[in-house]
C-alpha cells in the first residue's frame, strides 16, 4: 500500500452517513476530552452545588415574601423556584456558560492554522466537539446537582410527560446558542489577540440576561421582551429552565423553543460570516 | 509535470509603528517580494532562510491559510485559498512548533478522529497506519495521551497524522526543531525511505542544515523575501566559492610545499599542513605531490561545511529599499 491515493475529490456531501460519523466521532472526542479531568468535573459539580444552595435560599426567601402578601413570584412557585436554581445551577456546565477559551488561544498562540488545514469548516468541527463535551456535561455536571437539589429541598416536578423531551431539545438548542456566542466572543481575538476584556463582558451579559442570577420574568415586561427578541440571553438558560419548570402552558413552551431556534440559525450564520472574514485578514501569530 | 507553481508570489502585512507620542503611522511590510518556485512531483526541495525571511508565509499561501498580496500560485492544480479545504485533502503539513494531535487524547484517538475528518476508507488508513508503525516505531506510546508523550515520540506522530490521507505533497516546518539525536535520525530516516519511493513531493523547512544535505537534492534559499539560491547544494558550493580541508601529517616539513592552481596552504603547525583547495582543483596531484615526499604520515579530506556558505549567502544578501 502506497502513501498516495487522495487524488479524487470527495468534498461534496454526497452522503449523509459519512457526515453523521463525523459528527459522531467528533462529539465523541468531545465527550472523552473532557471526561479525563474528573478532577475538575468533581471541583465545578461542588462548586455549583454550593452555590445553588445559597441560591435557593434567597429565591426561597422571594416565594415566601411574594406568597405572604397573597402573590406568586413572577408565576413560579416555591418549588418551581427550586428547581430552577437546581436546574440553572446544572446547565452552567452543559451550555459551558464560561470558561471556553479554546478558539481565542489557538487564534493567540498560532494554532488556528491547524484547524484551517483540516478538510471540515472550523465551526462545525468546534460545534461538533461542543456536543460531545454538552453531554458529558449532562451526565455529570446536570445530574449531580439536580439530585442534590432534590434531596434536600422541595423541588417541582413536571407534570406533563411532553416536558421532558421539550426540555431536552431546548438544552440542545441552549448549547447551540452559547456555543455560537462563546465562538464570535473569542473570535475577536483575531482583531484583538486579547480575550480577557471580552471574556469578562460576555461573564457579565450571559449570567445576567440568560437568566442565572434571576430570572428575566421578575423584570418587567417590557425589559424582558427586550432581552427576548432583542439579545440571545434567555435563550442560553432562561428557556429551558422555563420549559422544564411548567410555568406556562405548551403553546408558550414551543414558542421559547422557537426563539431559540432563530437565534441558532441566525448566529451560527453569524459564526461562518465572522470566521471568513478572519480567515481573509488571518496574521498567523509566531510565524 | 510540475505540482507546485508559483510566480511573483507576494505576501504584504500592514504594521502600525508608534510615530510619536499619540500618533501611529501604518507601514506595509513584505514578507514575501516576489518568489517563483517551481517544483516537480515527486521532489524532495529544501526550502532556507533566516529567521523572517518568509519560508513560513510562503508555506501558508502554498497551503491555503493566507492569502497572497499579489502573484499566481497552484498547488496539486487548485488554488489555494479559494479551493482550501480540497487541498486539505491533497496535502500534509507538520508544523515543528505546533500539534495536529489532540492534546487530551491518546495518539490512536487523534489517528481515528483524522480517519474522518479526511473520510479515509479504513482498510486504507490501517494500512498506512500500519506502515508508519512500523518505521516510526509507535506501538510503544500509541495508548498516551499525546499530552504525556516526549517531543520525539509527539513529532513521530505528527508525522504520521500528517500522512494517514495520503496526501501527494507533504509540507514540514522544522519537523526536527528541538528533537535530540536519535529522534532526529528516525525522523531523517522516515523521510528519506518517504522521499525515495517518489510518490510524495516533500517541502522541508528547517534551520537545521544536516536536514538538508540529508534529504534534499535541490534547496531554495530564500531571504528578504526573495529567492536568492535555487538549485543543488553542489551549485550552491561552487556558486560562494566554498573549499574543501586537505590535512596532511608528515613528519617534518618538506623544503618545497606543492604549487598548484586553486591549492593554498591554510596553516602549518609543525608537521601538520592545512591546504584550502578549491572544488575545481586537482586534489589527486595534491594528494600526489604529498604522497612523493615520502615523509607522509597521515591524510585526511573533509567537505565545505553547507553552515558556511549559507551563512555567506545570508550575509551578501542585500535587504530591499
Amino acid at each position: 500500500m502506497g502513501f498516495i491515493t487522495a487524488t479524487a475529490d470527495r468534498l461534496t456531501i454526497r452522503n449523509f452517513t459519512e457526515m453523521a460519523s463525523l459528527i459522531r466521532t467528533l462529539g465523541a472526542s468531545g465527550f472523552r476530552r473532557f471526561a479525563t479531568y474528573r478532577q475538575a468535573t468533581v471541583a465545578a459539580t461542588v462548586t455549583n452545588s454550593v452555590f445553588g444552595l445559597l441560591r435557593t435560599y434567597v429565591m426561597l426567601a422571594v416565594s415566601a415574601a411574594a406568597t405572604a402578601v397573597g402573590a406568586t413570584a413572577a408565576g413560579y412557585t416555591g418549588p418551581q423556584l427550586v428547581l430552577y436554581v437546581w436546574a440553572g445551577q446544572g446547565l452552567i456546565g452543559v451550555v459551558m456558560l464560561w470558561g471556553w477559551t479554546d478558539l481565542a488561544d489557538r487564534v493567540r498562540s498560532g494554532d488556528v492554522v491547524i484547524d484551517l488545514l483540516r478538510p471540515v469548516d472550523p465551526v462545525f468541527a468546534f460545534l461538533a466537539a461542543d456536543f460531545g463535551r454538552a453531554a458529558y456535561a449532562m451526565l455529570t455536571r446536570f445530574a449531580v446537582p439536580m439530585v442534590t437539589g432534590a434531596l434536600i429541598f422541595d423541588m417541582y416536578l413536571p407534570h406533563r410527560p411532553a416536558t421532558y423531551p421539550l426540555f431536552l431539545v431546548s438544552v440542545v438548542l441552549a448549547t447551540v446558542v452559547c456555543f455560537a456566542c462563546r465562538f464570535l466572543a473569542n473570535a475577536t481575538c483575531y482583531w484583538l489577540l486579547d480575550y480577557r476584556g471580552v471574556g469578562m463582558a460576555w461573564a457579565v451579559f450571559s449570567g445576567l440576561c440568560g437568566g442565572l442570577f434571576f430570572p428575566i420574568r421578575f423584570l418587567p415586561d417590557w425589559a424582558a421582551a427586550l432581552l427576548w427578541f432583542g439579545t440571545p440571553g434567555p435563550s442560553l438558560l432562561q428557556a429551558p429552565l422555563d420549559v422544564l419548570t411548567e410555568r406556562d402552558g405548551w403553546p408558550v413552551q414551543l414558542g421559547m423553543l422557537g426563539v431559540q431556534a432563530a437565534w441558532a440559525v441566525l448566529l451560527l450564520w453569524l459564526c461562518r460570516v465572522v470566521q471568513r472574514r478572519a480567515e481573509r485578514k488571518l496574521v498567523v501569530q509566531g510565524g | 509535470m510540475n505540482i507546485i507553481e508559483a510566480y511573483d508570489l507576494r505576501k504584504e502585512f500592514d504594521i502600525r509603528v508608534r510615530a510619536g507620542r499619540f500618533k501611529r503611522e501604518r507601514r506595509t511590510v513584505a514578507a514575501v517580494a516576489g518568489v517563483d518556485l517551481v517544483v516537480q512531483r515527486g521532489e524532495m526541495l529544501g526550502y532556507l532562510g533566516p529567521n523572517g525571511a518568509g519560508k513560513s508565509t510562503t508555506l501558508k499561501m502554498l497551503t491555503g491559510v493566507l492569502h497572497p498580496s499579489g502573484g499566481r500560485v497552484s498547488v496539486c492544480g487548485l488554488a489555494p485559498v479559494p479551493q482550501r479545504t480540497t487541498l486539505a485533502r491533497r496535502i500534509g503539513v507538520v508544523f515543528g512548533q505546533r500539534s495536529q494531535l489532540w492534546w487530551d487524547l491518546p495518539l490512536r484517538d487523534s489517528f481515528e478522529l483524522l480517519r474522518h475528518i479526511y473520510r479515509v476508507p479504513a482498510a486504507e488508513h490501517a494500512a498506512r497506519l500500519r506502515r508508519c508503525r512500523d518505521l516510526l516505531d509507535l506501538d510503544a506510546f500509541l495508548d498516551i495521551p499525546v499530552r504525556q508523550l516526549s517531543l520525539g515520540q509527539r513529532m513521530r506522530g505528527e508525522l504520521t497524522a500528517a500522512l494517514l490521507h495520503g496526501p501527494q505533497i507533504l509540507f514540514l516546518d522544522e519537523p526536527t526543531i528541538g528533537l535530540d539525536v536519535v529522534s532526529k535520525q528516525a525522523v531523517r530516516g522516515f523521510l528519506a525511505e518517504l522521499g525515495a519511493k517518489g510518490d510524495t513531493t516533500i517541502v522541508l523547512t528547517t534551520h537545521d542544515l544536516a536536514d538538508i544535505e540529508r534529504l534534499c537534492r535541490r534547496i531554495v534559499v530564500i531571504d528578504h523575501g526573495r529567492v536568492v539560491h535555487d538549485g543543488t547544494i553542489e551549485a550552491l558550493h561552487a556558486r560562494y566559492g566554498s573549499q574543501r580541508r586537505l590535512v596532511a601529517e608528515l613528519d617534518e616539513v618538506p623544503a618545497t610545499l606543492p604549487d598548484l592552481p586553486g591549492v593554498r596552504l591554510e596553516s602549518a603547525e609543525g608537521g601538520r599542513l592545512t591546504f584550502a583547495v578549491d572544488r575545481t582543483a586537482p586534489i589527486g596531484t595534491l594528494v600526489s605531490q604529498l604522497t612523493a615526499t615520502g615523509v607522509l604520515r597521515d591524510l585526511s579530506v573533509t567537505e565545505p561545511e553547507i553552515e558556511t556558505v549559507i551563512a555567506r549567502l545570508y550575509r551578501h544578501t542585500p535587504a530591499p529599499r
